[in-house]
C-alpha cells in the first residue's frame, strides 16, 4: 500500500486470488482506478482510521482474518470520520442473516461474487464503473 | 408501470419529462415493466408505509430500489430519506438519490442519513438514459437485498 496518495477503492479481502482478479478487471475496464489492497480487517480499519484521504469506495469481504467485515463494517459506520463513505459488501456469502445484518448496519450495497470466472470478472467491472464513474462520494 | 403491489423499483420525481426520460430508459432494458411512479414526496412515504391512497397495499411487497429526487413538493427528499432511514420496516430497503444537485452538503447529508448511493442526474439526454439504464441493471441484478 502507498502511503497518503489518495485511491479511489479500497479493497479489503484475504484470498489473493480473488484480489488478484478483482485488481485485473478493474485495471481491464479502463477507468483509471486508483486501488489499495487491505489483506485482514484489522488493516482496512488502520487504512481507514489513519487520517489518509478517503477512498471513494471501499469493497469489503466478509470472511476475514483478525477483524471479519461485520464488525468492520459496524467500526466504519460508529466513526464520524469514516461514516459516509460508501462500502460495498463483496463476497461469497448468500446467508439471509448475513444480508440483513449488513443492511441494518449501513451497507451501501451487498453483492454476491459469481463463482463462475466471466461472471465474477464482468460484476467486479459493472462495480467499478457503477460506484467510480456513475456514484457520486462524498469527498 | 406496474401495479403498487408488483414494484421492483419506486421512481420519485415530480418532472413530468425526467420521469418520461427514466422510464424510456429503463424500458430499453426491459426494466421498466416493474415501475411504479409517484410525484411527491408525502405520495411516496404513504406508498412505502401503505398509508393514504396506498393504505391496502402490503408492506412487504418492498421495491428493489427507490430512486428518490431531491427536490419535491409537499414533503422533500432529504425527509423522505429520513424517514425511510430511521424506520425499521423500511431501513434496509435501498435507496438512491437521483438529482440535479452537485452540492457538497446535499451528497454529505444524504450519506450520513444513510442514502446507498447518490447518482447526478446527468444534463446530456443520451448521458441521462445511459445512467439511468445502469443503474436500473445494478439494483435489479447486481446489488441483493434481504428480502
Amino acid at each position: 500500500m502507498k502511503d497518503l496518495q489518495a485511491v479511489d477503492i479500497l479493497l479489503v479481502e484475504d484470498n489473493p486470488n480473488d484480489a488478484e482478479l478483482t485488481e485485473r478487471a478493474l485495471r481491464k475496464s479502463e477507468l483509471g482506478a486508483r486501488l489499495a489492497l487491505a489483506r485482514d480487517g484489522a488493516e482496512a480499519l488502520e487504512y481507514l482510521l489513519s487520517g489518509r484521504p478517503r477512498p471513494r469506495v471501499v469493497f469489503l469481504d466478509l470472511k476475514l482474518p483478525k477483524i471479519d467485515g461485520i464488525e468492520v463494517l459496524r467500526r466504519v459506520r460508529a466513526d464520524d470520520r469514516t461514516r459516509s463513505i460508501p462500502v460495498v459488501v463483496l463476497t461469497s456469502s448468500q446467508e439471509e442473516r448475513d444480508v440483513s445484518e449488513c443492511y441494518q448496519l449501513g451497507v451501501n450495497s451487498y453483492v454476491v461474487k459469481p463463482v463462475e470466472f466471466d461472471k465474477f470478472y464482468q460484476a467486479v467491472s459493472d462495480l467499478g464503473t457503477y460506484w467510480l464513474v456513475l456514484n457520486k462520494s462524498p469527498l | 408501470m406496474t401495479t403498487p403491489e408488483d414494484v421492483e423499483i419506486l421512481l420519485v420525481e415530480d418532472n413530468p419529462n425526467d420521469v418520461e426520460l427514466t422510464l424510456r430508459a429503463l424500458q430499453k432494458h426491459n426494466l421498466a415493466t416493474k415501475v411504479f411512479v409517484v410525484k411527491d414526496g408525502a405520495e411516496a412515504l404513504d406508498f412505502m408505509f401503505a398509508a393514504g391512497p396506498y393504505s391496502r397495499r402490503k408492506i412487504e411487497n418492498r421495491p428493489k430500489v427507490v430512486l428518490l429526487d431531491l427536490k419535491l413538493p409537499k414533503v422533500d427528499g432529504i425527509e423522505v430519506l429520513r424517514r425511510l432511514k430511521t424506520d425499521a420496516r423500511t431501513q434496509h430497503i435501498p435507496v438512491v438519490m437521483l438529482t440535479s444537485s452537485q452540492e457538497e452538503r446535499d451528497v454529505v447529508d444524504t450519506y450520513n442519513l444513510g442514502v446507498n448511493s447518490y447518482i447526478v442526474k446527468p444534463g446530456d439526454f443520451s448521458h441521462f438514459v445511459h445512467a439511468v439504464s445502469e443503474l436500473g441493471i445494478y439494483w435489479r441484478s447486481l446489488n441483493k437485498v434481504p428480502y
